[in-house]
């Protein structure tokens, strides 16, 4: 399946300078300038509600949330940061209610997915490289692993790596969004790395074992 | 867990020169974000020269996340947002009624 190319080039209207005239239009209240705003973030944004809900009719309705928390909350938006910065986290933070909405999974602890160590602080099972052909995204196998090892993370961190590592929002953002601490960011971050690390540990290699009995992948 | 928070003492508080595996991996994060004290960078990477299992971990630590990110970022390549759901968005905000400062311009 052909890759569908990722989100649009930023136009010139995306430039700072043009989201602060557009910041000035909205505030004016001219309709085309909200229609202006919708169509021209609403892919990007929506790429980011899908991420968070894969599920159409979720993304959809999120990103609808979030574009009327926005229209109701401009007169307080100070400009700090850029007009689809800010757009973009309160997309995540409508993402997280709705998460938040369904109620908890049954999922596994965290501590089961860390590595283990024995008393002297060596590994029980000592990492080794992983096969060059399992490094490469554009495969459909491993794109497929990566996205079941993400789904079996604990929500808690689940959401905490999607925020930093996949949304690029930086340390002080995300703990505003998930209403945390800086330090518990990085924690529940560096633990979530470490989990996924495993999960992708133990597929990933498997095919490499099964290599050395002579199956392929 | 307390088990834990004793190696931390251990490594950020009494300085302990000399690191194990368990330490590269509960450090690892503050290592490649530059936050560790400069004597401990300098054990983290004396460990480094001397174990390959902690340069392999470091190396799919970092892939992992890298993996992550690209498969995500592929996933969302979608096309623009149907028509309809643009529409309903711009209705819902008419309906929400003007702001203070709304002027309805056509």
């Amino acid at each position: 399946m052909a890759a569908a190319p990722a989100s649009p080039t930023p136009t010139p209207e995306w430039t700072p300078q043009g989201e602060a005239s557009l910041l000035a239009r909205l505030r004016r209240g001219e309709d085309a300038a909200y229609e202006e705003l919708v169509r021209g973030l609403s892919p990007r944004l929506l790429a980011t509600a899908r991420r968070f809900l894969p599920d159409e009719s979720d993304a959809n309705d999120a990103l609808q949330d979030a574009f009327l928390s926005a229209f109701k909350a401009l007169d307080r938006f100070d400009g700090a940061s850029r007009l689809s910065t800010w757009l973009h986290r309160i997309v995540v933070n409508a993402c997280l209610m709705k998460l938040r909405a369904r109620g908890r999974r049954d999922e596994r602890r965290i501590d089961d997915m860390l590595p283990k160590f024995d008393g002297t602080g060596h590994a029980m099972e000592p990492p080794s490289p992983w096969p060059d052909e399992s490094m490469n995204a554009d495969r459909r196998e491993v794109r497929e692993l990566v996205r079941a090892a993400i789904s079996e993370l604990p929500d808690d961190f689940r959401n905490v790596l999607m925020i930093r590592d996949i949304e690029g929002l930086d340390t002080a953002e995300a703990a505003v969004v998930l209403g945390l601490s800086e330090a518990n960011v990085k924690t529940r971050l560096h633990r979530a790395r470490q989990a996924l690390r495993e999960l992708l540990d133990q597929r990933l290699r498997e095919p490499a074992r099964a290599n050395a009995g002579g199956k392929g992948l | 867990m307390l088990g834990r928070l004793w190696y931390a003492f251990e490594v950020l508080v009494l300085r302990r020169p000399h690191l194990c595996c368990r330490d590269v991996a509960d450090f690892l994060m503050a290592y490649l974000d530059g936050e560790l004290p400069a004597s401990q960078t300098r054990a983290f990477e004396k460990h480094l020269a001397v174990c390959p299992n902690c340069v392999a971990y470091l190396e799919t630590y970092k892939k992992a996340a890298a993996l992550a990110k690209d498969v995500c970022d592929e996933d969302a390549a979608i096309p623009a947002p149907p028509e309809s759901l643009v529409r309903a968005i711009l209705a819902a905000r008419k309906s929400a009624g003007p702001g203070p400062h709304d002027h309805h311009h056509n």
